[in-house]
């Protein structure tokens, strides 16, 4: 079970992706797992190819326990866990209030893990059909049961079908008799496959979660960063007009945002500033020296995700801009994947849309930096000795102490003002 | 663009709503009120539902019309006078 984040103890296995024989690529997608920070789809941290599973989907396992074996090819298998390599995941002990029940053990392989459970007839015929992350969700949402849905296209649930058949099971039509004539409850449905609803919580079980986790990650923040906050304000006048020009010439799936610009003079910022990018650990800074910038997106239904984008100092603005949307309907819609939940080496948030116009933020630790972004406001500006009406956007920033000093955090954020003065080089 | 067309549009423009908020009920949108307000959308989200709903209806919409998007009612009435020509 791998670490997404250092208030993490634990993770509830879903379901699994793959079975025993799959061939498996760094990257690829292999179990889906409950967190308090929601769902998460876990990453394969190697190639290889799985050997066994040794958790039962419905199992809570605590960070570190062994999930699966994957083997090279024409090796012997070595017992691991799909954690990753790199940034160290601390794994600092958090007090709680209560004790943590003991580590369950992953139950032993079975010699063959049945992946169609005896009793469930999969619609179609064939294997047990794949469902997508947003489908399970919407399903949850509608009370749907996944055993009573028929699988589209390549024997994969989608959202449609799960909404077809809620519409299906709720709104009786003429053309459906059969359906009207049955009670207006779901089905009886076949048992559901192991873990298929063990680990499902709802909507309120993970908002309670998600806000346990937030306090426990921003109480040890308050408690152990000692904080130095600055504050700037850099003139978007040019930008905007940049943005303006940019924007007529893309169509609208290629436009861009104004926070876009934000988030990459962020990036080549902390690329530059070695003091802002990466984690406090053990007593000492370990800078990063991939920028993977954390964007705070705050959900509707309450509670918060930062979730990496990586490599942002080296991705084109259109390239970036498309992660951002897909990255923040993922968070608020979908499931996020490990490593966006993981990685992040810096965190932005904006607080613009919301109308406020500075913040300062609390830094996620064990990062070292947080840049914060208000709403933009027109104000009297005076430069080269004239006064002018310019768009203006504050730019703050939370620092670590114990990795830096305000002198430098003072040129990180003079350097991101420097970068949005040339728009046209992010 | 008969009624019917218009009662198409609407129902495609609630169905990407829905892959942006899926929590909204279509029932309770105010045609008249703001989706900022009134559902909580930020930038990103409304960039999101414009670009879905130019790969749905294929209509064009220049940065600059983005304000006449902002509500139910308004997205309706833009999208009717803008699609089929192209």
């Amino acid at each position: 079970m791998p670490s997404l984040g250092a208030d993490m103890d634990y993770g509830t296995l879903v379901e699994w992706m793959v079975k025993p024989g799959d061939r498996v690529r760094r990257g690829d997608i292999i179990a889906l797992v409950e967190t308090d920070k929601g769902l998460i789809e876990i990453e394969v941290f190697d190639d290889g190819v799985i050997e066994s599973l040794l958790a039962e989907p419905g199992t809570e396992l605590a960070v570190g326990a062994v999930m699966a074996t994957i083997g090279q090819e024409g090796q012997a298998a070595a017992a691991e866990t799909p954690a990753k390599a790199e940034p160290p995941a601390p794994r600092e002990p958090i007090p709680r209030e209560k004790a943590p029940p003991p580590p369950s053990p992953p139950p032993p392989a079975p010699a063959r893990a049945p992946r169609i459970p005896p009793g469930v007839a999969p619609p179609g015929g064939g294997a047990r059909p794949r469902v997508s992350p947003l489908a399970r969700r919407r399903a949850a949402e509608l009370n749907v049961d996944l055993a009573t849905v028929i699988a589209g296209e390549g024997n994969v649930i989608r959202v449609a079908d799960v909404e077809n058949t809620a519409a299906a099971r709720g709104v009786p039509k003429p053309a459906a008799a059969r359906e009207a004539a049955l009670p207006a409850v779901p089905p009886p449905a076949a048992p559901p496959a192991p873990g298929e609803r063990a680990a499902q919580k709802t909507v309120e079980e993970r908002t309670a979660a998600m806000r346990r986790a937030i306090a426990t990650a921003m109480t040890r923040a308050k408690r152990e960063i000692p904080h130095y906050y600055l504050e700037t304000h850099i003139d978007l006048g040019g930008a905007l007009a940049w943005l303006a020009e940019e924007n007529r010439k893309r169509p609208v799936t290629e436009r861009l945002l104004h926070s876009v610009l934000l988030v990459k003079a962020v990036a080549l910022a902390a690329r530059a500033a070695p003091e802002m990018n990466g984690f406090w650990i053990d007593g000492e800074f370990r800078p990063s020296e991939h920028v993977h910038v954390g964007m705070a997106i705050s959900l509707r239904k309450g509670g918060l995700v930062a979730p990496a984008l990586h490599d942002a100092d080296r991705k084109p603005l259109g390239e970036l801009m498309k992660e951002i949307l897909d990255v923040t309907n993922r968070a608020r819609t979908g499931v996020l994947r490990s490593s966006e939940i993981a990685d992040a080496t810096i965190t932005v948030t904006n607080l613009g849309d919301q109308g406020v116009e500075s913040v300062f933020g609390v830094i996620h630790p064990p990062q070292v930096a947080l840049v914060g972004f208000g709403k933009m406001v027109e104000r009297p500006w005076a430069s080269g000795g004239m006064l002018g009406v310019r768009p203006v956007i504050s730019a703050t920033l939370s620092a670590d102490h114990r990795a830096s000093d305000g002198h430098c955090g003072g040129r990180f954020l003079a350097a991101i003002d420097g970068l949005l003065q040339e728009p046209e080089k992010l | 663009m008969s009624t019917a067309d218009q009662q198409a549009i609407r129902e495609t423009v609630l169905r990407v709503l829905r892959t942006i908020a899926p929590e909204v009920d279509p029932a309770s949108i105010d045609p008249k009120v703001d989706w900022r307000d009134q559902l909580d959308l930020d930038s990103v989200d409304l960039l999101n539902f414009l670009v879905r709903v130019h790969e749905a209806l294929g209509v064009d919409i220049p940065e600059e019309d983005y304000p006449k998007l902002s509500s139910l009612e308004r997205c309706v009435a833009y999208l009717a006078a803008r699609a089929g020509k192209g």
